[in-house]
């Protein structure tokens, strides 16, 4: 179960965005993607879970995905246990225990709205969780929290990881997150004019 | 800034059992005293003018309706009407439902039926019913058709901007973590459009109901507008109004009965 990537070309109408980027994921390797704003983090990710398929090249995916979201991108009609159990198919007392897992033990029956927001991203962590992902994928789930809110839920997401032992990509613009959670870093610079030059470089 | 809110907020609380503030009435009890209020203004309205034959009272056309639904005669038109109603309406909102929902999520097909809709949006009632009747015949075919294509362009304009206001972050979600199609379709798409669902139907049924109505007045023996076109012309005014009035009750009823518990259900997830 692993991940392997080989984008040659993803331009947005005549604008290149990434081009030739090729790496692995195994599983249990936690890949942070660093770089600028505006460099193609989010669209990396996008092509890998499938969501964007318009690119040049072959991405390779083996087993169950699931993603956490820089918004906790719950369905507000339904209960916290509903959103675990309709996305994932997990039964009631599996969901029950990705709750309990992420803090949220007893919160089920509650709807989304009724939650606090570091609660809706413990709900959004949880839905990940109960999916047992093969290929975790994380999309800047840190930003624009409270600095206590990001290390609770940094120590939360490590220990989930370590669990489970998915393979993960996480998208990063914070160094020290990327420190802390991953095993290789990888940092994606702007697409130049010369196609030699990699937009990819491992360190 | 933040002081003043602070003792806004204090005042606030410490006026709390202090001052008892009136209770407010039961939204039930609202709207039956409000009912009763209109009553008292048509009782009002013929006492003035004093003409039972112009406009009868409450006095005189509640009786004559309870002798009418006695008879059978209203259940009968009554039914009739209200089947006209229901088959219309079912093709309608499911037509219109399908065509919005696919010109709000295709730009393209947009552009190409967008004239189409602005056509049809503005093709008068009586018009598309008469074009009916001519074309189809006078038969209960024509009378649900023309009724349809009347209702059919408003819902599509209702789903369509519905349909525009999807969230694409939830259906992203609902892609990655590989929901089926029908999973889809209950839990994410269907509660996005339960609001707007839920006004098409409330203004399409009194719409449609209407134009029943005109269908019926033109060419249909049975229904509440076959009763009123044939009181109109013996100039029967009390007639007129129990067959109008005994309709309006049964959009109460499905009003209060149907719609609103739906609504009710679907929007449980804000109240709560």
């Amino acid at each position: 179960m692993s991940l392997n990537v080989a984008i040659r070309d993803k331009s947005f109408g005549s604008t290149p965005v990434l081009r030739d980027l090729v790496f692995h994921v195994a599983r249990g390797e936690v890949l942070a993607v660093l770089g600028p704003s505006g460099v193609g983090k989010s669209t990396l990710l996008r092509l890998i879970a499938g969501l964007d398929t318009d690119f040049e090249g072959q991405i390779r995916r083996e087993g169950r995905l699931a993603m956490v979201f820089q918004e906790p991108t719950l369905m507000p009609w339904r209960s916290a246990l509903d959103n675990l159990r309709l996305t994932t198919g997990v039964d009631a007392a599996q969901a029950e225990a990705a709750l309990g897992r992420v803090g949220l033990a007893g919160k089920g029956a509650l709807f989304p709205g009724q939650l606090s927001l570091g609660q809706q991203r413990r709900l959004s962590l949880a839905r990940a969780y109960a999916a047992r992902p093969d290929i975790l994928l994380l999309d800047e789930p840190f930003v624009s929290l409270d600095d206590a809110l990001v290390a609770d839920m940094l120590a939360l997401t490590e220990s989930v990881i370590a669990e489970q032992r998915p393979a993960t990509v996480f998208v990063t613009h914070s160094r020290p997150e990327a420190d802390r959670l991953a095993t290789r870093q990888m940092i994606l610079g702007p697409v130049l004019a010369d196609p030699c030059l990699l937009s990819g470089k491992h360190i | 800034m933040t002081n003043v809110a602070l003792r806004d907020y204090g005042q606030m609380t410490d006026g709390r059992g202090v001052r008892s503030a009136p209770r407010p009435l039961p939204a039930s009890a609202v709207r039956a005293l409000s009912l009763l209020g209109l009553l008292g203004f048509w009782w009002g309205l013929a006492w003035i003018k004093a003409d039972p034959m112009v406009l009868p009272g409450p006095q005189i056309v509640l009786p004559r309706m309870s002798a009418e639904a006695a008879s059978g005669a209203l259940w009968l038109h009554l039914g009739a009407t209200l089947w006209r109603v229901a088959q219309a309406f079912v093709a309608a909102m499911s037509l219109g439902l399908i065509l919005g929902i696919l010109m709000g999520l295709l730009p393209r097909l947009n552009r190409w039926l967008d004239p189409w809709l602005v056509f049809f949006l503005n093709l008068p009632a009586l018009v598309v019913i008469v074009l009916c009747f001519l074309w189809i015949g006078l038969n209960e075919t024509a009378a649900i058709v023309a009724v349809a294509i009347n209702k059919i362009p408003l819902v599509t304009v209702m789903m369509r901007e519905g349909a525009r206001a999807l969230n694409g972050q939830l259906a992203d979600m609902a892609q990655v973590f590989g929901m089926s199609r029908m999973g889809r379709l209950r839990h994410i798409l269907l509660p996005q459009l339960a609001p707007h669902l839920a006004s098409t139907a409330r203004s399409g049924l009194s719409l449609i109901w209407k134009i029943v109505l005109v269908v019926e007045f033109l060419g249909r023996g049975q229904g509440v507008g076959f009763k009123i076109h044939l009181h109109f012309q013996m100039f029967d005014v009390g007639m007129v109004m129990v067959y109008a009035l005994s309709f309006i009750v049964v959009m109460l009823a499905i009003e209060t009965l149907i719609l609103q518990p739906l609504e009710r259900r679907a929007r449980r997830w804000r109240d709560a």
